[in-house]
């Protein structure tokens, strides 16, 4: 049981990180951004790169990721959901837009990384084992302290900064904000960049445990919807809340229902179905308004 | 006049133009092609009406996964006809689609369309671990469509004895095309077509002048669902086997996609946009490995240069030449 519950907080720290990026565009721009797996692939890949293959620390690798994503998260924003925003009579058109992005990005993986699976060697050598009641690879605990630590950053970053303040003030109100002197196109950039950057920093610290491969990206961004669903899309706390739900339910899932098949993930989406009929609005979520 | 002119030329086109451009041209591949489309696009008529309600629908994939394995099953393990197994596959994702619909059409905007896209997921999940649907190995080996008769007089004959069944499949899919969006198209000028582009504009304020938002919009999620079944069914008889693979994500963004390209605001929206993306994807196999990224770029360029639809261009064009 302990294990269950200590490898279901390692997936929900991890998978927490993905939903905040995800809550974050949503909430500022209201677009669902399809491609936010691709974005956490080209992460993994690009951190892959980056330590297997140039040999250099795992730090630099993350750090590449982080920035790397963060340019195209601003440049997907200011030169294609912008002027699209824009022009549109419905705003629902940038689903399309962003479906052809998440294709995009998946033929640009493909082409410049491969289809094959990569990782990198373990980090840390060893096991952390408590009498054979947890046992838990050292480099799985670095992963999930690391991940928790940005989690932690990032709500200190939306409370206390300035940008952080102003986006807040944007996803609660626009025109509000907008009204009170907040540049909205400026911080708008900067949250789908900020956005992107915790995909592509998840995919980098990821890339160690799982490794990555081109096909991760539709799941993950699967998952990740699951998860803001659960705890109520545009709110920070909800995004957190359901990362950490879904990686409790799967870790629970997959050793409570193995005898059954692959069927976890059904019995999680028939509880969210029922779940969704009284609180339609998530866990943390806001009435419709 | 017009419109009934050129409704009568669309059909003489699809009906006799296109199976004599094919026996000229010897192109018989075409006819896999057009047949795949129309099937499709009787998908994306089904996702343009949940757009009609201001919904946006990522789950047709899951419908038309559904209505594939419906038709497949009773084919093959009950024995019966697949003429009347299409309106089962349809009747049983519309009742479907009404068990489901009843929670998730609560939800709005994104939300609804986050639930849509994984519940496709789920269908294909379903589809590996349910014991009567065969998992991963699927069902193959259906048989062609068999012989509807009244009375001794063939209506429908028996597409194993037909010399050509590639033209038999064309001609019933584009029948089947005909005839639902002939229902689009009435239903949109019709009270209900009122009633749906009510909920389209404000829910709320339609519920407060006395109209029924929830029976209405799992109204049009079932005849959505409806046609998602029918293009499922019709798909699996075409190629004559059904997998959990066969109907996945990228197939429910595409039926979205679908209705997009063409244009939200028009009825034969979807129909247009199904045949330029397939088309397109097709004509791309030629770049091989870049068939991807020149198919993104381009869809891409297609929403920054006409947001509102192909369809919408002429208008566009008039509306520039008129300043």
């Amino acid at each position: 049981m302990e294990q269950i519950i200590v490898n279901g907080l390692f997936l929900g720290a991890s998978y927490a990180l993905i939903a905040l990026g995800l809550t974050l565009i949503f909430s500022l721009m209201n677009v669902l951004n399809f491609a936010h797996g691709q974005m956490y692939v080209i992460g993994g890949f690009i951190t892959y790169t980056v330590v297997a293959q140039f040999h250099l620390p795992f730090v630099v690798g993350l750090i590449c990721s982080a920035v790397a994503l963060a340019a195209l998260g601003a440049f997907v924003e200011r030169f294609l959901f912008a002027p699209v925003i824009r022009r549109s009579k419905r705003e629902e058109s940038t689903m399309l837009l962003a479906a052809g992005i998440a294709f995009f990005l998946d033929a640009v993986t493909l082409l410049v990384f491969g289809e094959k699976q990569r990782g990198i060697p373990k980090l840390v050598p060893g096991v952390f084992n408590w009498d054979f009641r947890i046992v838990m690879p050292y480099d799985r605990i670095l992963i999930g302290v690391l991940a928790v630590a940005l989690i932690v950053a990032f709500i200190l970053f939306m409370r206390q900064s300035r940008t952080g303040r102003a986006m807040r003030a944007l996803a609660q109100d626009r025109m509000a904000a907008e009204l009170m002197g907040v540049d909205v196109a400026r911080y708008s950039m900067i949250g789908f960049a900020l956005g992107a950057m915790l995909a592509g920093l998840v995919g980098g610290l990821l890339v160690s445990i799982v490794g990555v491969n081109l096909g991760m990206g539709g799941p993950t961004s699967i998952k990740a919807f699951l998860m803001i669903m659960i705890g109520g899309a545009g709110v920070i706390s909800g995004a957190i809340a359901g990362g950490f739900l879904l990686g409790m339910l799967e870790s629970v899932g997959l050793s409570l229902l193995a005898a059954y098949g692959d069927i976890t993930y059904l019995v999680i989406f028939a509880s969210l179905m029922i779940f969704l009929a009284f609180r339609p609005q998530g866990l943390m979520g806001k009435p419709w308004g | 006049m017009i419109r009934a002119l050129s409704v009568a030329a669309f059909l003489l086109a699809l009906y006799i133009g296109v199976p004599g451009l094919i026996a000229l041209t010897g192109r018989w591949d075409f006819y896999y092609t057009l047949t795949s489309v129309a099937l499709l696009s009787i998908g994306s008529a089904g996702v343009w009406l949940t757009f009609y309600i201001g919904r946006i629908n990522i789950g047709q994939g899951a419908y038309a996964l559904a209505g594939g394995y419906v038709a497949a099953i009773l084919i093959t393990k009950a024995g019966i006809n697949f003429w009347a197994t299409l309106p089962l596959a349809g009747l049983f994702c519309a009742g479907l689609a009404v068990l489901i619909g009843l929670p998730i059409l609560r939800l709005r905007g994104v939300y609804f369309s986050m639930v849509t896209l994984v519940l496709t997921e789920v269908a294909r999940l379903s589809a590996l671990a349910l014991p009567i649907t065969n998992g991963a190995r699927g069902i193959t080996s259906i048989p062609l469509p068999g012989e509807v008769s009244v009375f001794g007089l063939t209506l429908i004959p028996d597409f194993a004895r037909l010399e050509n069944p590639k033209l038999a499949f064309y001609l019933m899919a584009v029948t089947l095309m005909c005839l639902a969006y002939l229902v689009l198209w009435r239903l949109t000028r019709s009270r209900l077509g009122h009633l749906f582009r009510s909920l389209q504009q404000n829910e709320d304020l339609a519920a407060s002048i006395g109209v029924n938002i929830a029976l209405l919009r799992v109204l049009a999620y079932a005849i959505s669902s409806f046609m998602g079944g029918i293009a499922g069914a019709g798909f699996v008889v075409i190629s004559q086997s059904i997998y959990p693979s066969s109907f996945q994500v990228a197939d429910s963004v595409n039926f979205m996609l679908n209705c997009f390209l063409g244009g939200l605001g028009f009825v034969f929206g979807p129909m247009l946009g199904t045949l330029v993306l397939y088309f397109g994807w097709s004509l791309l196999f030629a770049a091989a490995k870049y068939q991807m990224l020149i198919y993104s770029t381009l869809l891409i360029a297609a929403m920054l240069v006409v947001p509102n639809g192909l369809l919408s261009l002429p208008a566009m064009l008039r509306g520039k030449g008129g300043k």
